[in-house]
């Protein structure tokens, strides 16, 4: 077995000419990319896909850059910008959710009723039906 | 791996994000987008009906979790159950610990099979009789009923995480346990909710500083000090809890060297390690990136014993896997009881399964269309080249959409749990 117990440790070894059949791809994949978005800084994820995710609400896409973007907006909202917006908002309609909606805190308030409809859970899980086979 | 897997057994449901075995295997616990935990139990071995050992059957359904709303970020919380970990049982009930983003719950499922009878208090309709009337005195009894099962949540562990929630792991000690989110670790006594100690914190004092997120975290399944936590750069620390209270700085520090002259935009995100388990021997760690998986000897921090590629082929598809996100899905891997073989998933429904003794590897397919009950499972191949053999399966044909994320196997035997995205597969080996 690879890694016996006693001091031998085997390993699993890639061939090379594997492993230089491996860099090419990646590098043109690379290319591919920064051909469509020229913008792409050299640090992956850059901020327009990482706006667009923190817009969903959920940054489990995982990219360690969206946690900067959740913390700066937090920086940015205080209470004057808070109640500045809700003396503005009593004299104007709501405005929609949509997803280009600008990312400007302190303009508005943000109530549930503005996030997009979540589809609603299924009342019982189809698991306990027993659908079995 | 040289074996066939023979009968499997399909539940349908809502998309499933996590599948665990308890300790003795005989039940099986699922977790589901919508905050649901249904449970399985194996059948007992039945005389009358050979082939139905082995079977699981719904044992408890329970809603675990609710969405709720954070009114201060404006962001929903989500129902659904990241993980969950069974508690060694220590009576005739079971527990479990189970998770979403931001609050753990301890759920106990106890067995009901009796009921009390003959009370003389309430009248024919149901009233309560008056006190005064009732002039004997009438010991219930005990009579045997249909048998329920009872979920009931005994602890709810909240607000102790800013960030999202991504792995729970049951100390040895049967005690304590830990919670690791983006930032931070806590470690908590099952029995106090109001409280936990941060054991690991690494988010930087200016948050611009910031170069990588805890992914996965588990506690060494014998040494009850230990821990291990993995991250978004393909690195991984162990801690031990006797050096210090706050545990920032590790023990030891595994990470491959990386060959910089093959560095690409895609190499940070996909060498990410999307999960890491301690084999049953606490002897050997296993993580899993976006391409391969890798088992580590605990002694041996430089460079991994062992690299299995799950889906090389996806090497030449990067950009447009991280152009649909799939680059950022987050893969489970899983020992089975001997640590002799390994499983992961893939995508198009595939799976796939490392004998570490024989070396050899197999790719599986977990769906209705390709399996017949009690037959066995065909190996499945993917074409890289340009010639497709008949059987073959080409890399652009592949649908990215059915992932298989989460698997499990059982603690002793052949029988592995697999989720299909809203459908759970459940296969045997043949000899049992």
């Amino acid at each position: 077995m690879a890694g016996g117990l006693g001091c031998d440790v085997c390993y699993w070894f890639v061939e090379d000419t594997q492993e230089k059949e491996g860099i090419l791809p990646e590098r043109a994949e690379e290319a591919k990319l920064k051909a469509k978005y020229p913008s792409l800084g050299q640090k992956p994820g850059g901020s327009d896909f990482l706006m667009k995710r923190l817009q969903k609400g959920n940054y489990k896409s995982l990219h360690w850059s969206v946690l900067l973007c959740v913390d700066e907006m937090q920086k940015y909202f205080d209470s004057g910008d808070y109640n500045m917006a809700k003396a503005k908002m009593k004299n104007k309609q709501l405005p929609s959710a949509g997803p280009d909606k600008n990312l400007v805190t302190g303009d508005h308030i943000p109530t549930p009723q503005d996030l997009p409809q979540r589809k609603s859970s299924l009342v019982t899980s189809k698991l306990a039906g027993g659908q079995v086979e | 791996c040289g074996r066939e897997l023979f009968s499997w057994q399909l539940h349908c449901a809502d998309i499933i994000s996590t599948v665990e075995f308890n300790y003795s295997g005989d039940l099986l616990a699922t977790g589901d987008k919508g905050g649901r935990v249904v449970i399985f139990q194996r059948e007992q071995e039945n005389k009358s009906r050979p082939h139905s050992r082995g079977e699981y059957n719904v044992y408890s359904t329970f809603q675990s979790h609710e969405p709720e709303f954070d009114y201060l970020k404006s962001l929903e919380i989500e129902e659904k159950i990241n993980k969950i970990r069974w508690l060694p049982q220590q009576n005739a009930a079971h527990f479990l610990l189970s998770t979403n983003d931001k609050t753990i719950k301890l759920w106990k499922i106890s067995e009901r099979d009796k009921r009390a009878e003959g009370y003389n208090l309430k009248d024919e309709d149901g009233r309560l009789r008056d006190p005064f009337r009732i002039t004997a005195l009438r010991v219930p009894i005990l009579k045997p009923m249909d048998l329920m099962v009872e979920a009931s949540p005994r602890r709810i562990f909240a607000n102790a995480h800013t960030y999202h929630i991504n792995s729970i792991s049951v100390n040895s000690d049967h005690e304590t346990y830990l919670s690791a989110d983006d930032l931070r670790i806590n470690l908590w006594h099952l029995e106090i909710t109001d409280r936990s100690f941060n054991i690991v914190d690494i988010k930087p004092a200016n948050m611009e500083e910031l170069t990588e997120v805890i992914t996965a975290a588990e506690f060494h399944p014998h040494q009850c000090n230990v821990f291990v936590y993995s991250s978004s750069k393909g690195t991984i620390r162990l801690c031990d809890m006797r050096s210090s209270a706050l545990c920032d700085r590790h023990s030891k520090f595994f990470e491959e060297p990386e060959d910089p002259s093959s560095r690409s935009f895609f190499s940070e995100i996909i060498s990410s390690i999307s999960d890491v388990k301690f084999s049953h021997s606490g002897r050997y760690m296993m993580t899993r990136d976006y391409l391969s998986v890798k088992v580590w000897d605990l002694n041996m921090e430089s460079r991994p014993v062992e690299t299995h590629q799950v889906h090389e082929y996806l090497r030449s598809k990067l950009c447009s896997l991280y152009e649909n996100d799939c680059i950022f899905d987050k893969f489970e891997c899983c020992w089975n009881g001997s640590d002799s073989a390994i499983m992961t998933g893939s995508y198009n429904n595939f799976f796939r399964m490392f004998d570490r003794d024989t070396r050899r590897d197999v790719t599986l397919e977990a769906s209705r269309e390709s399996s017949k009950p009690r037959a066995s499972l065909k190996p499945r191949k993917v074409c890289t080249g340009g010639k497709r053999r008949k059987d073959e399966i080409s890399v652009d044909s592949l649908d990215f959409n059915k992932k298989i994320l989460h698997t499990a196997w059982h603690p002793v035997d052949n029988v592995i749990a697999v989720a299909a995205t809203n459908n759970l597969y459940i296969f045997q080996d043949k000899i049992n």
